[in-house]
């Protein structure tokens, strides 16, 4: 099945299988892992499940596996209802979170092991097996044992193990998080290569949102068993579709406002709402820091939006500058250049860009809404 | 003071060592010397009575005289030959039945059942608690009505030999599956689309070698000196025939032939497993 996915940053025409998971519902004991869990997967598409830990994302691409039972819903793919089916005949494959290369083969009979189950003739196993060895980059590592790899190595054959069976699932659990930074970067954009190369179904489970952001078509943001949003990576970050996802996205400003007329006017500034119904009243804004701007201070000028300059975080291209208001503080992120221009200890006035603005869950008056948090998920 | 820095940075290893390397020598000197004294004290406790056997059993008749007819009677001794054969047999027998039995659901209550595993261990650990006596007073009448219906031989020992075991190959095994995660592992395969049988024979087992032969090894020395079962249910082991023959008294060459043979086996055996062992970690597995 071919497909044109649009709207992703990238127009590859993939191959792939269409993945429905419908009200998947799991527990363990009292608690509620997954409840009525919906996710429709277009054929070739790469979904990132994020969230915090618990919320039930790994459940999710575990039932998907067939590693575990539904109590109740569905898991379709390619048309076929395979709710039921042993993970063993799933055809699926997995790369997980532990190092999982079977320490008593080589690499490449760790990555032919699948294709002997097959009943894969020798030559063209190992014919296969080193295909996709060159693929991930290690075809010269073929002779060699789990233990003498190191472990982002051992996440690349795992992948070339899962791929070798062909499968029609990519199952990805958190495969780059006992990694270091750096190896972490260079494989989360190697498995993404690769992944369009194959244009294979891919669901990736991860906590780590920038990692998330980078890699997927979609991203689905996830609490207490429910996706709370699924969208691209930028709609998930620029138009967060609830303040759970705004401040578990990125870094979100908390600050205290009122709603009147279906605009919060937030210390002396009128901003628009995402959702304009919001009655009037007192709420907390969340603003992120990059629609927070710097302008040096003028002498005599005084107002809410004044203050001093306490801390800058240099991110490489951009820097964050926080900023104290007296009674709050606040985030900036801007150019690395810019944010030069106003060392700490410097008089700034801020200004907020006119864009659309959340609230925070159960603001007014709910507990923990302080008027001077920053909400840092980053 | 770049200038006095200088000579100082470069005089400053030789003067830090001297007493550093010093005290390190001494450290190593001393640490060697208790080694030495530890090994020499174990050695001799287990070698000097096993060697004064060995000697024995070459004594000849004459004061000073040697011989190796005790050894050779080994072979002709009425009923030695048999016990040991007896004895062997056993030893194989309980070993591949206590694999056959023990592995397989280790492996399963591992992966499929964790909640039942205190409940496995404490049912395998329990024979160490009971004494091999009330095992037999146990055991006495069972072993009474299966005579009524069959003839038995020494070979039905296996049986008893098994739970003896279990505690000694519970732990060996528990240890082997500890230091591999079977869960990824299991899952892994799975997700590749093997059945459970291929999960427990190709991915875990493989992966498990040196438990196994632990295992083996403690199951197989049980049974070599096992004596208090058999001879309460009226078996002929090998511990039990060189007890009659040390009862006669009549060659007691024989008898320490006899011991130290079996002691040479248990040896062997140790080394050809543990040969095997290192073979198998070479290539990468065997990493329990």
């Amino acid at each position: 099945m071919k497909t044109e996915i649009s709207g992703t940053g990238s127009s590859a025409t993939r191959e792939g299988v269409e993945v429905r998971l419908e009200g998947l519902r799991r527990t363990y004991g009292a608690v509620v892992a997954l409840d009525g869990f919906d996710l429709t997967m277009v054929p070739g598409e790469l979904v990132a499940l994020l969230g915090p830990s618990g919320c039930g994302k790994t459940t999710t691409l575990r039932l998907l596996a067939g590693l575990e039972d539904a109590d109740d819903g569905r898991v379709i793919v390619g048309g076929t209802d395979i709710t039921y089916l042993p993970a063993s005949k799933r055809n699926m494959g997995m790369v997980f979170q532990a190092y999982s290369l079977f320490p008593h083969l080589t690499v490449a009979q760790n990555v032919a092991f699948g294709l002997r189950l097959r009943g894969v003739e020798r030559t063209e196993r190992h014919r296969r097996a080193l295909e996709m060895l060159e693929l991930v980059g290690l075809s010269s590592f073929a002779a060699r044992y789990a233990h003498q790899l190191s472990g982002g190595q051992q996440q690349r054959v795992a992948l070339a193990r899962a791929l070798a069976i062909r499968p029609r699932v990519l199952l990805l659990d958190e495969p780059l998080s006992a990694l270091d930074a750096r190896v972490r970067s260079q494989l989360r954009d190697e498995i993404r290569r690769i992944q369009l190369d194959v244009g294979i179904t891919t669901l990736f489970v991860t906590h780590d949102q920038e990692e998330a952001l980078a890699i997927a078509d979609r991203v689905g943001v996830m609490r207490e068993g429910r996706l709370e949003q699924l969208g691209s990576p930028t709609d998930v970050y620029s138009r967060p579709a609830a303040s759970f996802v705004a401040e578990f996205v990125g870094l979100s400003n908390r600050l205290e406002g009122n709603v009147s007329g279906g605009r919060v006017w937030v210390r002396g500034l009128s901003l628009p709402l995402v959702d304009a119904s919001i009655p009037d009243g007192r709420v907390v804004a969340l603003v992120r820091p990059e629609a927070v701007t710097l302008a040096a201070h003028t002498a005599g000028e005084t107002g809410s939006l004044v203050g001093s300059v306490i801390a800058t975080t240099f991110l490489g291209a951009t820097s964050r500058i926080t900023v104290d208001l007296g009674d709050v503080t606040i985030l900036a992120q801007l150019g690395t250049a810019e944010a030069a221009a106003h060392p700490a200890g410097s008089r700034v006035s801020l200004a907020i860009r006119d864009d659309p603005v959340l609230v925070a869950e159960g603001s007014p008056g709910a507990a923990g809404d302080g008027p001077a948090a920053v909400a840092d998920r980053a | 003071m770049a200038a006095l820095t200088a000579p100082a940075d470069v005089a400053a290893p030789a003067v830090a060592e001297a007493p550093r390397g010093g005290l390190y020598g001494r450290r190593r000197r001393r640490l060697r010397t208790f080694r030495f004294v530890v090994l020499s004290s174990f050695a001799a406790f287990f070698l000097i009575p096993l060697s004064a056997m060995v000697a024995f059993s070459f004594r000849g008749t004459e004061p000073g005289s040697h011989t190796i007819s005790a050894w050779r009677q080994i072979g002709s001794y009425p009923g030695l030959l048999g016990a040991i054969e007896i004895t062997l047999e056993l030893a194989l027998m309980t070993a591949v039945v206590m694999l056959v039995l023990l592995v397989p659901t280790m492996i399963w209550v591992r992966l499929r059942l964790p909640r039942l595993e205190r409940v496995i261990e404490f049912l395998c650990l329990l024979p160490l608690t009971i004494p091999a006596i009330v095992l037999v007073v146990g055991l006495a009448p069972i072993y009474r009505q299966i005579r009524i219906h069959a003839t038995l031989s020494a070979l039905m020992l296996f049986g008893v030999y098994v739970v003896l075991a279990l505690p000694y190959a519970y732990r060996s095994l528990a240890a082997g599956l500890d230091v591999i995660d079977a869960r990824t592992l299991a899952e892994a395969a799975r997700s590749l689309g093997a059945g459970w049988f291929t999960v427990i024979a190709r991915v875990i087992v493989p992966n498990m070698w040196q438990a196994l032969l632990n295992a083996t090894l403690l199951t197989v020395a049980l049974v070599l000196g096992e004596f208090t079962i058999a001879s309460l249910l009226l078996y002929t082991n090998l511990q039990v025939a060189l007890y009659e023959i040390s009862r006669g008294s009549l060659n007691a060459g024989v008898l320490f032939s006899a011991s130290a043979a079996s002691l040479l086996f248990a040896f062997v055996l140790l080394f050809v497993l543990s040969y095997v062992v290192r073979a198998r970690g070479g290539a990468g597995g065997g990493s329990a």
